[in-house]
């Protein structure tokens, strides 16, 4: 079963939850898919970290079998490829690694070769596996990283995945072919603006999901509302509690130190079945 | 004119709080809001839209079942997985064209998509750009360069000498739109393990692109400690630390009016606090 940590808004409590449920059940596994600020490894340090390349396939021009026709750089839809008198040159942080040069080139002048764009790391944390990836820094696609990440999932077992922020494209890519999305909130206006959003992407890709507050206590009743009339299932309150922001800042998951709070994560998981179900 | 944008690497360390601060206190200011697909600055400054323009972004390939013979070169081709059953997932399609230059019967369109609205609009405290992209859409780079030359185009119309760029979190792709070209960053952090780690990889972003980073420490107080660690570090860094702003309800009080707080509680420990990191922005902007 995969159940995948989602937000819209960022800092409302993903990896949070996303942590101390996977201890509180034991979890097999723990995706984080936030690959442009990865912090799970922060909460749970992996041992035995193996880490492997992620390569896209760029463009290289052979200067002495092209004929500076241009074909490739007005097919490429990205703006990686810039041709003009006798120069050809190549933009790789623009590349999408479509392929698309090499086949519109009359001349054969275009190979490609890998570039690397990022890694993952692949780590053990008492038993359970922890994966997560690292965009190199100033390039700008973030998919293929993810994808790299989901491809270690486990087919059996309980998988958790924790999203990055946001509504577009890394967060498709994340919650995707999942079984169920947690949707962290906070009760204020910010909190509930892009729970909204996120919800209506998730709830496009058919897939159940139920909402945790986080920050319970502050704000406003705008996410309750909400909720209530979309039938979204509010599965779990955090409320706010010093204790809790401290251990978060110290980088301690806070069921170690607060351990009745492992009952209520392992409540969120049956209720998470249930609705599978 | 100088372009300021507000960016944080990790999420909800308080980037738009201080964007909407530092939008009331500005007196010659263009706000833009490049969160384009969690946006939350109108919230705070209540903007009037003037003027909605329709974002295309890439054209995206679709199949014309009455043309198509099946015979599977595009499914071959595409690389990102992006049809099966000689139909287009426009979920995963890239805009790569590369389906549509192969189809041997010319049976699959490049069709445009409009993939979210940009906004003109006024404020109480000066023009604002901004910009909603539909749910699960890519190309949110574009949108947001989109957003910040609307953005310019206010400014040079209105006489104005300040764009102020609230970001996205991460360092991907809308990131790197929001920071192009600026004259300087101003990096949110809250002193957490995870806010330091996010804050050195938001840095090593601006080092990368060559930008000017300044570093406000928000919610110092949850872990004094680790807030002077980041004092420390940008000490050692020769980054200059605008200021600390406590942790204080009453932002979230603020975000429920939808005021920002400097004008809300104007005494309040966060306002005071944002208010002199306001000031010590401007001196070295040397506005």
């Amino acid at each position: 079963m995969k159940i995948v940590i989602a937000s819209g808004k960022g800092g409302t409590g993903k990896t949070l939850v996303a942590i101390n449920l996977a201890l509180s059940v034991n979890a097999d596994q723990v995706l984080d898919c936030d690959v442009e600020e990865p912090n799970d490894y922060i909460f749970i340090k992996p041992s035995n970290t193996i880490s492997e390349s992620v390569k896209l396939l760029i463009p290289e021009i052979d200067e002495s079998k092209c004929s500076y026709c241009r074909k490739c750089a007005e097919f490429c839809q990205f703006n990686a490829l810039f041709v003009a008198g006798e120069t050809a040159s190549v933009f790789p942080n623009l590349c999408h690694s479509c392929g698309g040069c090499k086949l519109v080139c009359p001349t054969e002048a275009i190979n490609e070769k890998p570039r690397s764009i990022g890694e993952i790391f692949i780590g053990d944390v008492n038993g359970m596996e922890l994966v997560y990836g690292k965009l190199n820094i100033g390039e700008a696609l973030a998919v293929p990283i993810i994808s790299a990440v989901k491809e270690k999932a486990k087919t059996q077992g309980l998988v958790i995945l924790d999203s990055p922020p946001g509504t577009a494209c890394p967060v498709v890519e994340s919650v995707m072919g999942t079984d169920f999305c947690v949707m962290v909130t906070e009760p204020t206006p910010f909190g509930l603006h892009d729970l909204k959003i996120a919800a209506k992407v998730v709830i496009e890709l058919g897939i159940p999901l139920g909402v945790v507050v986080n920050f319970a206590g502050i704000g406003d009743r705008g996410v309750y509302e909400y909720c209530e009339t979309m039938k979204l299932p509010i599965l779990m309150e955090i409320p706010y509690e010093r204790k809790i922001a401290e251990l978060y800042s110290r980088g301690i998951p806070f069921v170690e130190e607060m351990p009745g709070w492992r009952v209520k994560f392992q409540e969120l998981l049956e209720k998470i079945q249930e609705k599978i179900q | 004119m100088k372009q300021v944008t507000i960016l944080s690497g990790k999420g909800g360390t308080g980037k738009t709080t201080i964007t909407a601060c530092f939008a009331a206190l500005s007196r010659n200011s263009v706000f833009a809001d490049c969160d384009v697909d969690a946006s939350n600055l109108h919230l705070l400054l209540n903007p009037r839209i003037t003027e909605t323009i329709e974002f295309k972004g890439l054209k995206l390939a679709e199949i014309d079942p009455s043309k198509c013979i099946k015979c599977g070169r595009c499914m071959e081709l595409c690389r990102f997985n992006a049809i099966s059953d000689c139909k287009v997932d426009l979920l995963h399609c890239e805009g790569c064209k590369v389906c549509v230059v192969n189809c041997p019967v010319e049976a699959i369109d490049f069709k445009d998509r409009v993939c979210g609205y940009a906004y003109f609009s006024e404020t109480d405290f000066g023009p604002m750009a901004h910009a909603r992209l539909m749910p699960g859409m890519e190309n949110s780079g574009k949108l947001v360069t989109l957003v910040r030359q609307n953005a310019k185009k206010m400014a040079e119309v209105n006489g104005r000498d300040l764009v102020l760029v609230d970001g996205s979190p991460g360092i991907g792709c809308p990131v790197i739109a929001s920071i192009a070209y600026v004259d300087a960053a101003v990096v949110v952090v809250e002193p957490t393990l995870s806010g330091i780690h996010d804050l050195k990889r938001a840095l090593d972003l601006l080092r990368y692109f060559e930008i000017a980073p300044f570093v406000v420490v928000n919610k110092y107080d949850i872990n004094e400690a680790n807030a002077s660690e980041i004092d420390d570090f940008c000490s050692e860094e020769d980054i200059l630390n605008l200021g600390h702003v406590p942790f204080d309800p009453e932002v979230t009080r603020s975000m429920v009016v939808g005021e920002p707080i400097v004008l809300y509680k104007k005494n309040s420990p966060a306002a005071i606090a944002i208010k002199k990191v306001w000031k010590k922005l401007v001196a070295q902007l040397e506005l």
